[in-house]
Order: C-alpha cells, then structure tokens, then sequence
C-alpha cells in the first residue's frame, strides 16, 4: 500500500470509533438536556435546578472533590518520595502500594463497609480496647458527615495508587544531575524537593490532578455502597434520574453539570500548571 | 575526612538512625495502610454469614466458605460473573485490535492531520466518559443493541481506547525503525517485517495494556449499571441489588471482584510505570 494512504487506513477505525461512540454522543446529551417537543428550552434544567436535591448534590460533589484531592496529592507524593529512595525491596513496595490502582470504586466503599458497618471492624475494635461500650451505628443517615468522611478515606485509600503511579513514573524524567548540583550548593532534603522536584514535576502533576479531580467529580458507586443516598452526589442523581424518575431529559441536565465542571477544572489545572516554553526537561 | 571527625559525629549518626527508623516505619504504616482493608474483607468473606452479620468480630477468618457457596449460588451470580467476563474480554480485543493500528501510525508516520488525532485522543480525558451510556442507551435500543454484552463493551471500548493507543504508541516507537528496514531490505514487505520482526518484540507490552482494558472494564459500574438490564456484569449486579442484599453476600462479591484485580495489577506490574509516563505526555 502507498505509504501516503498507510497512516489514514490505520487510523481510520480509531477515528470512526471516536466520532461516533464519543463525539455523537456528548452532542446527543447536550440536544437531550436543552431540546424539548418544540426546540429549545431550558426547562430540563430548571426542573433540575430546583428539585431539592440538587444543590446538595452540586455541594456534595464539589465538596468530596476538594477535600479528596489534596489528601491523594500529598499522600502520593510522599509515598512517590518514599519509593524514590528505597535502595532495595523498591519494586515490591511499588507493587503493594499500586494494588489498589486496579481496584473499583465499588470494591472499595464494599470493603471499608467491612470496616465501617455497625458490626464491622472499627467498631469490634473500639468496643475490645474498652473505648465505647456498645456498637455505633456510623453510615446511618443522620450521620451524614460520617458517612462523608468514610467516602474521603475510602477514595483517598483506592485512588491514590494512580496519582503515586503518575508521580513516580515523572520523578524519573528528573535528571540527576539536578539534585548532584543543588547538593552541592547545600540545599537540604527539603529544598531540593521544593526546588527541583516539584517544578520539574508540574506535567505529570498536571495530567494526575486532571485525572483525579474528573473522577472524583464522577464518584458513584462508593458513595452509595458507604451511604445508600443519604448524601447525593451528581453521579448518583444521574442515575436516580434516568433510572426511577425515568426522565431523560433531566438526567442529561445533570450530565452536562458534570461535564462543565469537569471541563473547568481541565481548564483551570492547565492554566495552573503550565510549563514556560523552553523550561522543559 | 577521618581526622576532621567532631565531638558531634555520634550525635548525626544517632540523627541517621532515627531518620532510617523514621522512613522504614513510615513504609510498614503504608504498607499496613493498603493491605489491611483487603485482608479483613477476605475475612469476611472466607466466614459463614452467622459470623458476618456477629459481634464483635476477632479478624481472623474462620474459612467457612458458607457466603462464598451462598455468593455463587445467589439467583444471577453466575451469570453476572460471566457477563462480566465476557464484556471486559470482547473490550480487550476491541481497544486493542482498534487501537494498536493507530499506535503504529502515530509513531512510525508523519502525516498532516497527525496532531488533530492526537487531540481527539486527549480530549477523551477531559469528559466524563461513563456518562456516555445515557445517550447510547437510546442510540443502542434503536440498533438492538441494548442490554447485550456487546452494547456495553462498546462504551468500555471508549474508556480503554485512549489508554490503548498511547500505550501501544510508545511501545512502537521504543522499536527501532532500523530493524523494519533491515527486514526490507532482506525482501520482506511491511506487513511480513511487522509480523516478523516487531511484533514478536511488542507483544508483552500489547498484553500487558490487554489485560489493563480488561480492568477498566471489569471495574466500570455507571455504564454498565445504566446500559444492562437482564444481562447484568457482576458490579451492576451488586450496585443495583445492594439495598436488599444481605451483609455476606455484598462482602463476598466484593471479593470476588477484588480477586482478578489483584491478579491483573501483579500482571502487569512491569508496565505501569511505562504505561503512566507515556499517559503523561
């Protein structure tokens, strides 16, 4: 085949395969969430906007998103910095601490359930060392900013594994000669971290928050294994939407939400993060 | 150096061994931090569900496969399981037989309309990608493919193509060109020098990205909550039954979702630190 035409013919499945299971689709949720019977409308997201449960769900969402996020950026970094010097045993380390990386989120909420349920673990523990006397009942619903906290632990504990993995594989595009030459001046631990590694680290902190915040916008599953639906979140009334209210329309209205805070936060963390031309490594 | 040694030199080393001890704690904490939660969810799962639903719990488990043989024997398990099976594998092969073709274009061409395809593959980043099932639901009810396996791999094709297609990117351009020439010129056309030269040397990299579209599958819960019905993958089956389902059948299914993950991630734990720093550009 000519050489010219090669590439195309390769690429033309992939391409195919995007437009039409990815381009169309989000047009297709746009047209459903502000077309009606007679055109235009914004009726679909008023329905949306003032239904009780909207607010909270925005809230929540936003909430979890900026609270989970820094805990799995430092948590990543410092277990990144950990691996980063560990002279032997580094691969095994890596493996456990990449574990949960391949874990759902509905693993997760499913296992600190385990821990977190009336009869769980923390609760077993708590009553053997004599620190309260009967079984708390933690995920009910009027402990809503428990279940709140079991929902950050839980993310915090299984996506965090996906930041360090982004973190590490960065580190090690970091020359060593940069951290030779500082020693030499005297700069401490700390300040090479601060100095060096950081600002070299800004694309790979970029592509791991990106992907984080998104996916902690999309959170789900955890949430209503840790909560039922006592705390909304966007992802959930999606589904309540499409699923027991049976109305499409405002189910895409909560999608395109999600979809614009999502492109914000691309948006925002690519502004933040951007590496000066001619500062790259 | 020796005849400079101080009054303070027993003071830096005590300094050091309170460091060491310090970094080697801070790695067991962690390490005790990701393990501990999946070893007390096989505790449960490996206890009758007398002891499940009992308190206080010891920790131990009693390997008593009682919710185990209840899990498997639970109306629509089995089936769950091999929906779930059959979707991540038929992902696999799609993403990667999609997939590898437009790696290989994007390495070894350069072609107008090359940094557009780029893009598209990007931008697949910055959406919400589970969000897609909403309008597919409709676009898969008028083709037929509503509630099938093959609707749903579908989306899972979209989540795990981008991943594909960089990955395979960089394992193709880690591949000297040189080699495919020197096959050339030995009278193999482009399609021989690939199949017998190149591939051999790619082929555990294209497995290992395989098996990590089978995981983005076999994890994904949104879509395949909102795009199955009869034909349920097993963390469908467990979303949508989780307010009636008892304790040990919820741990149990954890479980066994938990164990190919940790399978998988051992798997291919050579690549994904390859795998992320390619991800990251």
């Amino acid at each position: 085949m000519h050489p010219k035409v090669l590439p195309y013919v390769l690429l033309l499945p992939a391409t195919l395969f995007l437009l039409v299971f990815f381009v169309y689709p989000f047009v297709q949720i746009a047209l459903l969430a502000f077309t009606g019977a007679e055109g235009f409308t914004l009726q679909h997201v008023q329905t949306m906007a003032s239904h009780w449960k909207f607010k909270a769900a925005l809230g929540w969402t936003l909430l979890l998103a900026a609270v989970v996020v820094p805990i799995q950026l430092m948590l990543a970094l410092s277990m990144a910095t950990i691996v980063s010097k560990l002279e032997s045993g580094r691969s095994s380390i890596l493996y456990i601490f990449s574990i949960p990386l391949g874990l759902s989120d509905l693993a997760s909420g499913i296992i600190w359930l385990a821990i977190f349920e009336q009869s769980g673990f923390l609760n077993s523990l708590l009553v053997g060392l004599g620190i309260i006397e009967r079984p708390i009942l933690f995920l009910g619903y009027q402990n809503v900013w428990v279940i709140f906290a079991a929902v950050v632990i839980a993310e915090a504990w299984r996506a965090t594994a996906i930041v360090m993995v982004i973190l590490v594989s960065g580190m090690g595009l970091i020359p060593k000669e940069y951290y030779e030459a500082a020693e030499v001046f005297g700069a401490g631990p700390w300040k090479r971290f601060v100095k060096i590694t950081l600002p070299l680290l800004r694309p790979s902190l970029q592509t791991a928050l990106i992907l984080r915040t998104l996916l902690a916008f999309e959170v789900f599953a955890v949430v209503i294994t840790l909560g039922g639906t006592t705390l909304p979140v966007l992802m959930g009334e999606t589904f309540q939407w499409q699923f027991a209210l049976q109305d499409r329309h405002v189910a895409s209205a909560y999608a395109m939400v999600i979809l614009a805070i999502s492109i914000a936060a691309t948006l925002f963390y690519l502004w933040a993060l951007r590496v000066p031309k001619g500062a790259k490594i | 150096m020796s005849t400079a040694v101080s009054v303070d030199a027993p003071h830096k080393v005590e300094v050091r061994s309170a460091a060491r001890f310090l970094f080697i704690a801070a790695i067991v904490v962690l390490c005790i931090w990701v393990l501990l939660p999946i070893y007390l969810l096989f505790v449960n799962a490996l206890s009758s569900p007398q002891e499940v639903s009992g308190f206080p719990k010891t920790g131990l488990p009693s390997f008593d496969f009682g919710s185990v043989r209840f899990f498997l024997s639970f109306a629509g398990v089995l089936q769950a399981l091999g929906n779930s099976v059959l979707v991540a594998v038929l992902t696999m092969v799609l993403s990667i037989g999609i997939g590898a073709p437009a790696g290989y274009a994007l390495s070894r061409f350069d072609f107008p309309g090359k940094e557009s395809f780029r893009m598209l593959v990007v931008m697949t980043r910055a959406f919400p990608l589970p969000l897609l099932a909403l309008p597919l639901a409709v676009l898969f009810i008028r083709t037929g493919l509503d509630d099938t396996a093959f609707g749903l791999a579908i989306v899972h094709t979209v989540l795990a193509l981008p991943f594909a297609v960089l990955i395979t990117f960089s394992l193709f351009s880690g591949i000297p060109i040189e080699l495919e020439e020197a096959a050339w010129t030995l009278g193999c056309n482009r399609w021989q020098a690939f199949r017998k030269v190149v591939l051999p040397l790619v082929m555990p990299g294209i497995a290992a990205s395989a098996v990590f579209a089978f995981t983005i599958s076999w994890n994904e819960v949104f879509a395949a909550a909102v795009l199955t019905i009869q034909n349920r993958t097993l963390p469908a089956f467990l979303v949508q039954s989780l307010n009636v389902s008892p304790l040990h059948l919820k741990f149990a299914g954890g479980a066994a979702l938990v164990i190919p993950a940790l399978i998988f991630i051992f798997a291919v734990r050579r690549y994904l630190f390859a795998m992320w720093g390619i991800a990251n550009r």
